[in-house]
């Protein structure tokens, strides 16, 4: 199903509500109301809904800390995600995962990770059951490309190839591995060239164009589905914002950030809307939906009781 | 009933296993058509296909991590790691995601996986051949860790560990894959988290499990020659403890000595005799004793290796000692 006008506006909706969701978490962090890390996804929405819209529901994913804009892209609830930052049991873990570890299996999100590239195996095992079950689901993997130095990653790669995987790794290039220029690190910093060597089909796409995003990952999984194995995407982008909360950024100058915002997803989509026939009170309209959205789920997550101290020993097994 | 080995006990289970199930896949370095180095996986290949039955790389993180995904989604992956030892490369996956990744989930996943591996020494592989890691695996909530002397154990904890549904570390011995058995022929299983009395004794409770369970025997009837009667429990499953038997065992003899192949230093042993004095402290007519590798890695020469890990003569002077 391509991407169309009318998806586009839903597409551009749910960038916002990432987009407010990671500013109200900001805000509630600043007020000493969220514990523990938050790292944020500002300025990389479009990797995240193009992917994710891109495949079905039922397609499995597996993502980054840095996740918060993939999973509620994958279709987890707002209400559960902001939920769990405020460590509610009716967040999406019950308070036990938090902020890096969003997971629900019901749309196909087998967790975001803490450890760096630990959750691409888990998309390829995914990818894996999919292929036993003679089932035609794909998986996505993201990650950053500071994760292509892991070696469990490069294992990772090998084995899809090998098996011919329903795979779909999706390298999110933001150039920076958490606060150390990527090119400082890492041998062959575009990283599509070093998946070509393992036998990749590879493409490299304008991560913040929606839908050259969406346009890559759908023909991935298409190919996917017929059994053509693994695609690798390299998806060039930019984090806005610092590593996590309290991070100085003296690593880059307020010039390039200041440039990177003119390339940013959520505007190049509403100027592309506006191409396409839309007003700027559409626009309008859709940013205000968004913000009922996370209203609403702040409202949620505030009036939701915190777990029992007896509930910290349940879930450890089935 | 069918006297066989330990491997082909392991054998049948997971054939028995994988006839009744289609989720259940084998992941492992040459357990194709080599059929695994010690035979655990040998013709299997022949009667499920490449498919359920894969080769993979020597990447031991990564075809751990494929299994805890493919768990996931709805698998049952038995993973063969060659050597206990190699769990150390995969220890991120082990430890920091098969272990955790339901309960960060808040119970919506579960990973029902068992990594499959050959632990412990007495043959000369050396310190990176010949580890026992059960001791601080168990350290790690999340995992149910296993580790069976005998082929009928084995076999009917491995179709437990199988049909558990969550993360289980099942812990062979290099030197117990040929040692024989009765298996019953009939379909049945162990369950997990409970020990067994292999042998009856009012004077003296061992604790032990896996290759050093056999040891304990042997020493039993040495013991026994001198007027010393052992009870000899076999754990059988690490984690969870069945402390209850213990506790029950040691009413009656009133002694303790905990036999184990992972490291004394902050071992299992350790933490039985804390169990011990901290839920019954007037059991015991005199202090508990614990016998494990000494605190250096494990060498080859027999000599050495030897030296290092309890020998059936350790478990007896031990013994001894606490008469």
């Amino acid at each position: 199903m391509p991407l169309t006008p009318e998806r586009l506006q839903d597409a551009y909706r749910q960038m916002l509500v990432i987009r407010k969701f990671e500013e109200t978490i900001r805000n509630l962090y600043q007020q000493g109301k969220i514990r523990g890390s938050f790292h944020p996804c500002v300025g990389q929405e479009a990797t995240a809904v193009g992917g994710c819209w891109a495949v079905r529901k039922d397609d499995y994913m597996t993502c980054t800390y840095r996740g918060h804009g993939q999973t509620i892209a994958k279709g987890l609830s707002v209400r559960a995600a902001m939920a769990e930052m405020l460590g509610k049991v009716t967040g999406c873990s019950k308070g036990k995962g938090g902020s890096m570890h969003f997971t629900d299996p019901s749309v196909g999100l087998l967790g975001a990770n803490a450890i760096v590239a630990a959750g691409v195996p888990h998309a390829a095992g995914a990818a894996l059951a999919s292929q036993l079950q003679k089932k035609d689901n794909v998986a996505l993997a993201y990650f950053g490309e500071g994760a292509v130095n892991q070696g469990v990653f490069l294992e990772s790669l090998n084995l899809a190839v090998i098996w011919k995987l329903p795979l779909i790794l999706i390298c999110e290039n933001n150039l920076y591995s958490e606060m150390t220029p990527s090119h400082a690190t890492t041998s062959i910093v575009e990283t599509h060239k070093r998946a070509a060597g393992f036998g990749f089909e590879t493409m490299q796409v304008d991560g913040n164009d929606i839908e050259a995003m969406y346009n890559a990952v759908e023909s991935a999984a298409a190919k996917a589905r017929a059994g053509g194995g693994p695609t690798y995407i390299e998806a060039m982008t930019y984090r806005l914002w610092g590593h996590m909360m309290g991070d100085p950024e003296i690593y880059r100058t307020k010039e390039e950030v200041a440039k990177a915002k003119e390339n940013e997803p959520i505007v190049r989509c509403g100027k592309r809307l506006l191409e396409l026939g839309c007003t700027q009170a559409d626009l309008s309209r859709l940013d205000s939906e968004a913000e009922s959205i996370i209203a609403d789920a702040l409202q949620f997550a505030e009036s939701s009781p915190v777990p029992e101290p007896a509930d910290a020993f349940t879930d450890v097994f089935i | 009933m069918p006297n066989i080995t330990y491997a082909q006990a392991l054998n049948e289970a997971l054939r028995e296993e994988m006839k009744v199930d289609p989720r259940i896949f084998l992941m492992g370095e040459d357990i194709g058509h080599y059929g695994g180095i010690f035979r655990v996986t040998k013709d299997l290949i022949d009667e499920f296909g490449a498919e359920r039955v894969r080769d993979t790389p020597i990447s031991e993180s990564s075809f751990v991590g494929l299994g805890i995904g493919a768990a996931m989604a709805g698998m049952r992956p038995v993973v063969e790691l060659l050597f206990m030892d190699f769990a150390l490369v995969a220890a991120d996956q082990i430890v920091n995601q098969a272990a955790k990744l339901r309960y960060m989930s808040g119970g919506t996943v579960s990973i029902p996986m068992v990594v499959r591996a050959q632990q412990g020494g007495g043959r000369g592989n050396g310190a990176q051949h010949s580890q026992s890691f059960e001791s601080w695996l168990a350290q790690v909530p999340g995992l149910i860790i296993v580790a069976p002397s005998t082929p009928a154990d084995a076999k009917g904890l491995l179709k437990s560990s199988i049909r558990a549904g969550n993360p289980v570390i099942f812990i062979e011995h290099k030197l117990l894959y040929n040692t024989k058995g009765d298996v019953p022929e009939e379909d049945y299983s162990i369950p997990i988290g409970k020990a067994e009395i292999k042998r009856d004794g009012r004077d003296i409770t061992i604790v032990s499990y896996s290759r050093t369970l056999l040891f304990a025997l042997e020493a039993a009837e040495t013991l026994s020659q001198k007027g010393i009667e052992a009870e000899v429990i076999d754990l059988r499953t690490i984690e969870p403890l069945d402390m209850n038997m213990i506790l029950e065992s040691i009413k009656g003899t009133g002694r303790l000595l905990v036999v184990h192949e992972s490291h004394s230093n902050c071992g299992l042993g350790a933490e039985i005799i804390a169990r011990v004095y901290e839920q019954a402290p007037d059991s015991l007519t005199m202090p508990p004793r614990r016998l494990g590798a000494k605190h250096v890695p494990i060498p080859v020469a027999e000599s050495l290796e030897n030296a290092v890990l309890p020998q059936p003569s350790d478990i007896v002077a031990a013994v001894e000692a606490m008469f």
